[in-house]
């Protein structure tokens, strides 16, 4: 049984709180990402996991049974670092062994070259170096074994870092940004390797990124983090299609979502952008609401209609797959991004265009940044999106 | 950044055995200064006291500013390391940085130059170079105790390795706006290789304040002795066992290194780290 | 567009004024590096070709004539019993120095990085013997040392045990000379092991404890020893440069006695060369001085290239 339970965490380096109360719940065999920015606690949260360090409040449970007071070999998890941290004397071979001779092998039997002639040794270490043959012959690293970490390229390198942590077969997989130093093509290859790597074993694997795409790509649920604070867990459909904050919505999606201010102009419908757009709330009027329109939510229309936006091109971006137009709003300082077809014609800077979107894609937010969803009675309800 | 909860007793151990070794480490400075402080009697009495019970510092420490001129010889040591660390800087820099931003015929073999003159300690040279000193006429000077180390292999390394950090660019700029080489090498590389300037100083001095074997050649005079070649002279005068004014004249002269480095610390050990990574 | 990048490309073949810059360019380079150039020339190159030339010869300082005797200087040297006690107590001296300095100053490095409070209290204190002028200290431990006042001598008697004239007595003097050299060098190697302990990346120790070896011994032998190789070599090296060059301490303390007990090479050079003179014979030791140096030195740049496979 390898769920973790988070309970309550909280972490301070000197005065500064880095976790602040993250409770989280990861189901055995689950692969989970924890995304965010830089310096928003994630890593931490994963070296708590680990053991590296200990929280200041809370606790962790891991199969179940409570994991606090273990050291991190006890703890029956691996990690994969961001550096790989491969011992850099010793073999591809011998840095895979590690976690096994620690573990089967008592201090006396380790011993340099005494070690070796104690009784029943020899068999130990030949399970040992079966064990890792294996798991070199599975990440196919079996015809570098015999070199060193500084004679290896990097994606190889990951592969020892992964097939140390694989030999122990722990319950929980750890993985601090193991792809962040590689070259895009190799990340791509490697994210699809990892994948398999997780249906392949059926552990727990908690994977700490800041990339979205490899959080979306290799996920079953994601976990946004910002500031010491988990925005929301869901699956990473849920996350882009329904975020519960404005922070996640902006964070997931490429090019970032659209954030419009929009004023409620009475109970059926809203200003935006000089526009009026059909929404059914039960607020105060002139109440101030984000409405987050997602850059393929927009069609170029002939004419304004009901639901449109309007104004001047600045800027066109041929992709070659789509192409992207920054279009001017009355009211608004940034630009709005659509997304359009890739052979779309006749958008010239200057140019004015009309930019039709179905009012229901539309994301709502208050102005705190919470998500408001729609009721049964289709308004709008005030009380606070649960994620 | 480990996770175990603190353990007094490593802790503990930790520290019993530092201020050990700390102890043993400070010994002979604190007997040192101990014996100045005394009267002869009791040093002879033979006790561990530390502190004296009849203070004779004044009287010891008078006795070893007249004996010999202890003064002068710190003095002679900062005129000479001085001197020195000037000609150092000043031959050094301009050719680590044609050795590491220009083209010019000759460059590898000079740099080959430069790393045998690595190899080669000083105490190697001493008999040619005192032969050289012989000739020019100039023992017995503060020339002779400067002359053989106005060029530093180590120096043009350590500038020619931190010259070539620099970005080209900068000089390319500095050649745009009309600066002549050699005001690029006072105006922006030495300015701007200013950690390799102070790591080189502190090395350089300290090396050459504690320098007894060419100073012991070179000089006989007493007035132009650095610090431990005066240690010796005092020596030879106080012969026989009157520690305390000895021990007074050899606190004062480790005392301003002792005091500069106290001073200091970081400089001082980074100086070094840099300076032995060579 | 590099300025360090290649040699110039022959001059004949680019247009002129390309040639007149580059001529420029050499004629300020070679402005720059004359001073230096003609004082490495002078100060160290002509010298130790002179050394050699002058170990060939029977020079003896002040005459007016010499003459070519080739290697027999060197002959008469390993032949020379004095000679050979010289060298034989230099290489004790240093095989006691080196691995106690090194030894020592790993220690003290690992105690030091193992906690958290007075470290730069530790490390200054550690450090100062390394700073202070041994020629005067080397006074404040003959005053140590001395046999019956010394406070080493004095400890030894409140606590039963034997004493002796350290300095004074053959079989004691080397050891003792090693001792002060160890706490002289002590500083600097412990100094070089902080460095190196600084260096090693974290993640491998956080890597090391989730791989189970957590424990002080298991962390040593895992990753602190091997990755402090390169800095260990380096200590040892120059440390043992540094005991071959110990002259201070015998020529204050010891003058070689008693009886060449605690002659040193270092201190037969200074002798040979400038108080005998000697001079072809001291230039000989010279050169048997220089060798060894030398050896030492490439020793090590050649090991420091081997370690370059750790990234």
């Amino acid at each position: 049984m390898a769920s973790v339970t988070i309970s309550q965490l909280s972490k301070s380096f000197g005065a500064t709180e880095v976790l602040r109360g993250v409770s989280l719940e990861i189901a055995d065999g689950e692969f989970l990402t924890l995304l965010g920015p830089s310096g928003c606690g994630k890593s931490t949260l994963l070296r708590l996991i680990a053991g590296l360090e200990l929280q200041d409040t809370g606790s962790i449970a891991i199969g179940g049974a409570a994991v606090d007071a273990l050291r991190p070999k006890q703890r029956n998890v691996a990690m994969v670092f961001q550096t790989y941290a491969l011992y850099p004397h010793l073999t591809v071979a011998e840095n895979i062994a590690v976690p096994l001779r620690m573990r089967r092998l008592s201090l006396t039997q380790r011993l340099p070259l005494v070690g070796r002639l104690l009784p029943g040794v020899r068999a130990i270490r030949d399970d040992i170096d079966r064990d890792v043959a294996a798991v070199a012959n599975t990440l196919e690293i079996d015809h570098v074994l015999d070199r060193k970490p500084g004679q290896l390229s990097g994606g190889q390198r990951q592969r020892v870092a992964v097939g140390r942590a694989m030999v122990r077969q722990p319950a929980v997989f750890l993985m601090d940004e193991p792809l962040s130093n590689l070259d895009a093509k190799l990340r791509v290859q490697m994210r699809a390797e990892i994948a398999a790597l997780h249906r392949r074993l059926g552990a727990t694997f908690i994977y700490v990124t800041h990339d979205q795409i490899e959080a979306m790509t290799m996920s079953d649920r994601v976990a946004v983090m910002l500031d010491g604070e988990l925005l929301q867990v869901a699956t990473p459909k849920e996350i882009y299609a329904d975020p519960a904050d404005r922070r996640v919505a902006e964070f997931i999606g490429s090019p970032k979502i659209n954030m419009l201010t929009a004023r409620v102009r009475d109970a059926a419908s809203v200003e935006i952008a000089g526009a009026v757009m059909p929404l059914a709330t039960r607020a105060v009027l002139g109440t101030e609401l984000q409405i987050g329109l997602r850059p393929e939510l927009f069609r170029p229309l002939e004419r304004a209609a009901e639901t449109s936006l309007t104004g001047p091109v600045r800027f066109v971006e041929h992709m070659g797959s789509d192409t992207f137009i920054h279009v001017a709003l009355a009211g608004e300082r940034g630009a709005l991004v659509a997304r359009l077809p890739a052979d779309s014609q006749g958008f010239a800077v200057g140019e004015t265009v009309h930019l039709g979107f179905n009012p229901d894609r539309a994301l709502v937010f208050a102005r705190d940044g919470t998500r408001l969803r729609k009721s049964e009675s289709n308004t709008l309800s005030f009380r606070r999106a649960m994620s | 950044m480990s996770a175990r909860a603190p353990f007094r007793l490593a802790e503990l151990a930790r520290h019993a055995v530092l201020l050990l070794t700390a102890s043993i480490v400070l010994l002979p400075f604190v007997w040192m200064v101990s014996l100045s402080l005394k009267p002869q009697g009791e040093v002879f009495q033979g006790t561990f006291s530390f502190l004296p019970e009849r203070w004779h510092a004044i009287e010891n420490y008078t006795r070893a500013l007249t004996a010999v001129p202890v003064p002068r010889f710190l003095l002679n040591g900062v005129i000479v390391c001085g001197s020195i660390l000037i000609l150092q800087i000043l031959v050094c820099a301009p050719a680590a940085y044609a050795l590491a931003k220009l083209r010019f015929h000759g460059r590898e073999a000079l740099f080959a130059l430069v790393l045998i003159g690595l190899l080669i300690p000083h105490q190697v040279l001493a008999l040619p170079l005192y032969i050289l000193g012989y000739q020019l006429g100039i023992l017995n000077t503060y020339a002779a105790l400067i002359f053989p180390f106005i060029v530093s292999p180590f120096g043009i390394f350590l500038f020619r390795q931190f010259f070539k950090t620099i970005p080209d660019d900068i000089v390319h700029a500095a050649r745009l706006d009309g600066l002549s080489e050699f005001a690029i090498v006072w105006r922006v590389m030495v300015p701007m290789a200013l950690p390799a300037v102070v790591a080189f100083s502190i090395f350089s001095v300290v090396s050459h304040w504690n320098d007894l074997f060419w100073p012991l050649i070179a000089v006989r005079a007493e007035e132009l002795m650095p610090p431990p070649l005066g240690v010796v002279a005092f020596r030879n005068e106080e012969v026989g066992s009157d520690f305390g004014p000895l021990m007074a004249g050899a606190t004062l002269i480790v005392a301003p290194l002792v005091v500069a480095f106290l001073a200091a610390q970081r400089w001082f050990i980074e100086g070094l780290t840099q300076g032995a990574v060579k | 567009m590099s300025a360090t990048a290649q040699a110039p490309a022959p001059c004949a073949n680019l247009p002129l004024s390309i040639r007149r810059v580059r001529q420029a360019e050499t004629a300020v380079a070679h402005a720059l590096v004359g001073p230096a150039l003609f004082f490495l020339l002078t100060l160290f190159l002509l010298p130790t070709v002179a050394v050699f030339v002058i170990a060939a010869t029977d020079w003896r300082f002040g005459a007016r004539s010499l003459s070519f005797v080739g290697l027999a200087n060197f002959a008469e040297l390993f032949r020379d019993p004095l000679f050979l006690i010289s060298l034989r107590n230099t290489a004790i001296y240093t095989l006691i120095v080196v691995p106690a300095t090194t030894g020592l100053g790993l220690l003290v490095a690992l105690l030091i990085e193992g906690g958290r409070s007075f470290r730069a209290f530790y490390r200054a204190v550690h450090f100062l013997p390394y700073m202070a002028t041994l020629a005067a200290m080397a006074i404040a431990w003959e005053a140590l040392l001395h046999p019956s006042v010394g406070l080493i001598n004095q400890i030894l008697r409140a606590a039963g045990l034997p004493t002796a004239n350290w300095l004074r007595e053959s079989a004691t003097v080397l050891p003792v000379l090693a001792v002060i050299g160890v706490w002289k060098n002590l500083g600097f190697a412990m100094v070089m092991f902080l460095a190196g302990l600084k260096s090693i990346p974290c993640e491998l120790l956080d890597a090391a404890d989730i791989d189970g070896a957590d424990s002080w011994l298991d962390r040593l032998r895992t990753v602190t020893l091997p990755l402090l190789g390169p800095v260990s070599m380096f200590v040892l090296i120059v440390t043992a440069l540094r005991a071959f060059e110990t002259f201070d301490t015998v020529k204050i303390l010891t003058q070689g006695g008693p009886g060449k007990a605690s002659e040193t090479l270092l201190y037969t050079l200074y002798m040979e060369s400038f108080e005998y003179l000697r001079t072809g014979y001291g230039a000989a030791v010279t050169v048997v001085f220089l060798l060894i140096v030398a050896a030492l030195t490439l020793t090590q740049a050649r090991m420091i290239d081997r370690r370059v496979h750790y990234t």
